[in-house]
């Protein structure tokens, strides 16, 4: 129990709140024969968001009246054994910390969270999906309030997993055409990568410092704190965290998954990918933005990934043809920007990312959920103006001979061929190496088969349950 | 067994055997396909509960806090009529019995009409008593025995069915000789030497390898999944019992330097498993692949010889059991209403099945251990011991791990999205399953969020594990088995 009662039983508000919202709507679906009315679903949705809300928001309130900078809610040793004989020791703490980085990232998160839920209400009404949309939601709303309050590695690690598994499923969320269900695969892949990276620093880390408390990893408050790295063992951890993020965030050349997560339905493209998802990868950076001070490097590389990513989506932004690629290119682009700004090193500079952060967010998540409307919305400004809403071109492109033009429209089209090199590069050669293990070994199996001919694999029903019945 | 045992309040572990034994030998009799499946289920349902009733007697005898120790039938007949123990439980098997005669109780009661006909329950029972009396055994003979009388029920079908037995034969027929050549060596050397030569332990690793489906000798495991019953080869496969024979012949007579070089093997064939059950077009294959993976992850933990690791392979044991053997009988029920299925197109089941859909998707990412379901909390434990035994290569857990998860959501959007599949008649879940289902789900969330009572009762296994090779970690001796003075575990 912590030393303010008052804090801890807010803290469990914030995070009991999605944990029941979801284990209501995932119950109700596994156990149920038929599924909770939309009104009772929009109702349990609306009463966890504003618990959640209003109880970090007074969170926060109680952090400033008493002056509290850091407020640590530790759950328990979720597990604790020892072995006193081996001299084995093994904890996992599960542990959730209220701070100036939190606190805003977990009000911002109910904040959009809690828009998108009305909007999806009435978007998403009668669509034969609506119950599956909002397990999905919940789970991705648990995932990402447990990251944003994480404590310890383990426990940031869970929520990341929890919102690459949500933000997977709904892309594909109309999986009745193969369309969204490959780019489903797609997004999953590059999240699972992410997640292997995550995971790998939190074992680094560990075997390091022997904790997974961020308290322990960095010692003073956020943003300035100190970690009791070296030079090159922050390099390393870093870059492992920094390719986490890239996944997260799409960052250059993990960039292809952030159009194709557009397949999903519009509130979850709003809240998910335009404004919360792809900004963890820059909340992670910023969690251990003590590790990128400590070397130079490291902040290099982040600057200029971020760099690349900036300009990639400029330029790749400009030439799609439908509003949500072009506001999820104009997302990237922002996040790029902020990825450099985290890579400055600038004393002010994890504030500003932040701001950048919750400014940027509100704002795409406005844009997405107007694009539905953007018709609309056109010809209510044209008429107002009396004619067409003029076109912007790039200044320096309206001087480039044709040949450029066209060369550069094909590669913005194409998304700068990152998604072919990812493909060409390594997705192809990878498998083309697997089938050929797989052939051979089936080879190797006919070999030991013989001398009898081996038939080949029966079906094993002769008749199905379909057929049967 | 020097020591004197302790006794459990009834005699659990026999009756256990038992049940299963008579079961096999009444439902055998039986000409009804039908009949029998519902006579096989009391049996089995009797199995479950004998086993259950031995582990809570055991924990009973055996609280927390105090030094584990093996524990025999209460009056043990067995034991009266063969003048030695035959029969025992310990920290390591309580659970692991139920577990096992969980799996075979599920495949019986979800066994469905289409099923029904095809599916040996006299074969299943008598199985079901070998495994069980397997997990119950420590003397190394009988387990040998036990181990060579497994393999025969799979052949039997096999032949029944007309398929092929070549690839299982000759694999099976290996691995019985090394078993017998192995432990031949070790009696020669003597019981009680601690470190033995490669000669010994040598065939006994192979023996071990053929039967977890270690690289390069699983090909056998893959064609049992094309050739068998999908109920038949999952009960082959599930409840590891070439990890069981590790721990009791390999553990405590083979010195660090081997195991730590057989576990890089194992997480070479962890990783290559879970590549190749990426390409694979076929769900039984995919299944199967994912299952090896998992097996050989399990072994990397034991041959980490850590308490971490340890404890992380027993832990990830206990999972890949829950919840491989739920996403087996997913792909199963889904095989009874579509027959085999293939992955080189997208099925578009989920309108049809929903709940099984769910059911593919939470026990498909328990496997790969994700946060909340029963192997999260034990694959921190195995990368974390595996990452201490191999530094560096110690990570090809994660990319396993990562591996294994792309190849789950890829087969639940190749088998439940892409299109809609149209069906006359509901494909919906059965009443069995439906409760096949939520025990599954039940326990994959409780292990999950409760992890604390399994990762403690794995510890005090893997400490006992570990306390019995105490002195047996030395330098590496030579082909004869010359070695320096023995070292403490660290």
């Amino acid at each position: 129990m912590p030393e303010n009662p008052l804090a801890f039983a807010l803290g469990l508000l914030v995070v009991g709140a999605p944990v029941a919202l979801f284990a209501i709507l995932g119950l109700a679906s596994l156990l149920l024969s038929k599924p909770l009315s939309e009104r009772t679903i929009a109702r349990c949705v609306q009463s966890s968001i504003v618990v959640g809300l209003i109880a970090s928001v007074s969170m926060l309130v109680v952090m400033l009246t008493w002056g509290d900078t850091q407020i640590p809610m530790p759950i328990g040793n979720w597990v604790d054994v020892e072995t006193p004989v081996l001299h084995a020791h093994y904890h996992f703490v599960f542990k959730f910390e209220f701070d100036r980085l939190s606190i805003p990232f977990v009000i911002l998160t109910y904040l959009l969270c809690g828009t998108v839920s009305a909007f999806a209400n009435r978007y998403m009404h009668r669509e034969h999906g609506f119950n599956r949309f909002f397990v999905l939601y919940s789970l991705f709303l648990v995932g990402m309030v447990t990251t944003s309050l994480a404590g310890t590695v383990e426990t940031l690690f869970s929520g990341w997993e929890l919102v690459g598994l949500s933000s997977a499923l709904l892309v594909a969320f109309f999986h009745e055409w193969p369309a969204p269900a490959t780019n489903g695969l797609h997004v999953w892949v590059i999240y699972r990568f992410s997640d292997a990276a995550l995971l790998m620093a939190s074992i680094v880390m560990h075997h390091m410092k022997f904790e997974g408390d961020f308290d322990r990893l960095v010692t003073g408050e956020w943003p300035f704190a100190t970690a009791p790295l070296e030079s090159n063992e922050a390099l390393f951890v870093g870059l492992l965290l920094l390719i986490a993020a890239m996944g997260k965030s799409a960052m250059v050349p993990f960039s292809g998954w952030l159009p194709r997560a557009m397949e999903g339905p519009t509130p979850s493209s709003a809240v998910f990918y335009g404004a919360l998802s792809v900004h963890l990868g820059a909340f992670l950076l910023l969690r251990f933005y003590p590790l990128l001070l400590l070397s130079a490097t490291l902040r290099g590389i982040v600057i200029s990934v971020g760099l690349a990513t900036a300009l990639f989506a400029t330029f790749a932004g400009e030439v799609q043809t439908d509003i949500k690629s072009a506001l999820s290119f104009a997302s990237l682009a922002q996040v790029g920007l902020i990825f450099v700004e985290i890579g400055s090193g600038w004393e002010y500079a994890p504030y500003l990312a932040l701001v950048h952060i919750l400014g940027h967010a509100c704002l795409r998540t406005l844009q997405f959920l107007r694009a539905p409307t953007l018709l609309h919305d056109y010809r209510v400004m044209e008429d107002a103006i009396g004619e067409r809403l003029p076109r912007f071109t790039g200044a320096w492109l309206s001087h480039a001979p044709d040949s450029v033009k066209t060369w550069y429209y094909r590669l913005a089209l194409e998304r700068g061929y990152l998604d072919a090199f990812l493909n060409e590069w390594i997705v192809h050669p990878v498998l083309f190496l697997l089938k050929k293990c797989d052939s051979l070994e089936r080879a190797w199996t006919r070999f030991l088969a013989s001398p009898t001919p081996s038939s080949p694999p029966p079906s094993d029903t002769g008749a199905t349950l379909e057929e049967m019945l | 067994m020097n020591n004197p045992l302790s006794e459990l309040h009834a005699p659990w572990l026999e009756a256990s055997v038992l049940f299963s034994l008579i079961g096999a030998m009444w439902v055998g009799r039986l000409r009804d396909p039908f009949v029998a499946s519902r006579h096989s289920l009391v049996f089995n349902t009797l199995t479950l509960i004998t086993t259950i009733g031995a582990w809570i007697d055991y924990e009973f005898i055996n609280p927390e806090g105090f030094p584990p120790h093996d524990a025999q039938d209460w009056w043990n007949p067995l034991t009266h009529l063969l003048g030695r123990e035959i029969l025992v439980i310990d920290p390591l098997s309580a659970p692991l019995l139920s577990l096992v005669a969980l799996l075979y109780f599920l495949v019986s009661l979800t066994t469905l009409r289409t099923k029904i006909r095809r599916f040996s329950f006299a074969g299943t029972l008598m199985s079901e008593a070998i495994v069980l009396a397997t997990f119950s055994c420590e003397e190394p003979w009988l387990i040998i025995g036990l181990l060579i009388a497994g393999t025969i029920p799979p052949y039997f079908e096999l032949r029944f069915r007309g398929q092929n037995t070549g690839v299982y034969l000759k694999h099976m027929a290996l691995f019985a000789a090394l078993l017998v050549v192995g432990q031949m060596f070790v009696d020669l050397e003597g019981r009680n030497k601690q470190i033995h030569s490669l000669w010994a332990i040598g065939p006994l690793l192979i023996a071990v390898f053929i039967r977890s489906g270690i690289a390069p000798f699983h090909c056998w495991m893959s064609d049992l999944f094309e050739r068998a019953t999908f109920g038949t080869s999952l009960l082959v496969a599930m409840p590891l019992v070439g990890a069981y024979a590790a721990i009791r012949l390999v553990l405590p007579i083979a010195p660090d330097w081997i195991l730590r070089t057989i576990g890089l093997i194992s997480l070479i064939t962890a990783v290559y498993a879970a590549g190749i059950a990426l390409v694979q077009t076929d769900a039984r294959r995919f299944f199967c692949y994912l299952f090896l993976s998992y097996s050989a992850l399990v072994l990397v933990g034991l041959e980490a010889v850590t308490p971490i690791g340890l404890t992380g392979a027993l832990c990830v044991w206990m999972a890949v059991s829950v919840s491989l053997g739920g996403f087996g009988l997913t792909l199963r029920a889904l095989e009874s209403r579509r027959g085999r299925l293939s992955l080189t197109n997208y099925q578009g089941l989920y309108n049809q099945t929903p709940a099984l859909a769910v059911l593919f998707l939470i026990t498909g990412l328990a496997s790969v251990g994700f946060p909340g379901t029963f192997g999260f909390v034990g694959t921190e434990m195995l990368v974390d011991g595996a990452v201490e035994a191999f530094p560096y290569v110690g990570v090809a857990v994660v990319i396993a791990s990562a591996l294994n998860g792309i190849a789950v959501v890829h087969a639940y959007f190749r088998l439940f999205t892409g299109t809609q599949h149209k069906s006359p008649v509901s494909l919906g879940i059965v009443r069995r399953e439906r409760f096949a289902v939520i025990t599954l789900t039940a326990l994959i969330f409780v292990g999950g969020l409760i992890p604390q009572y399994n990762v403690a009762s794995r510890t005090r296994a893997a400490s006992h594990i570990l306390k019995k090779r105490e002195d047996v970690a030395a330098p590496k001796p030579d082909l004869v088995g010359n070695s320096a003075p023995a070292r403490q575990v660290h």
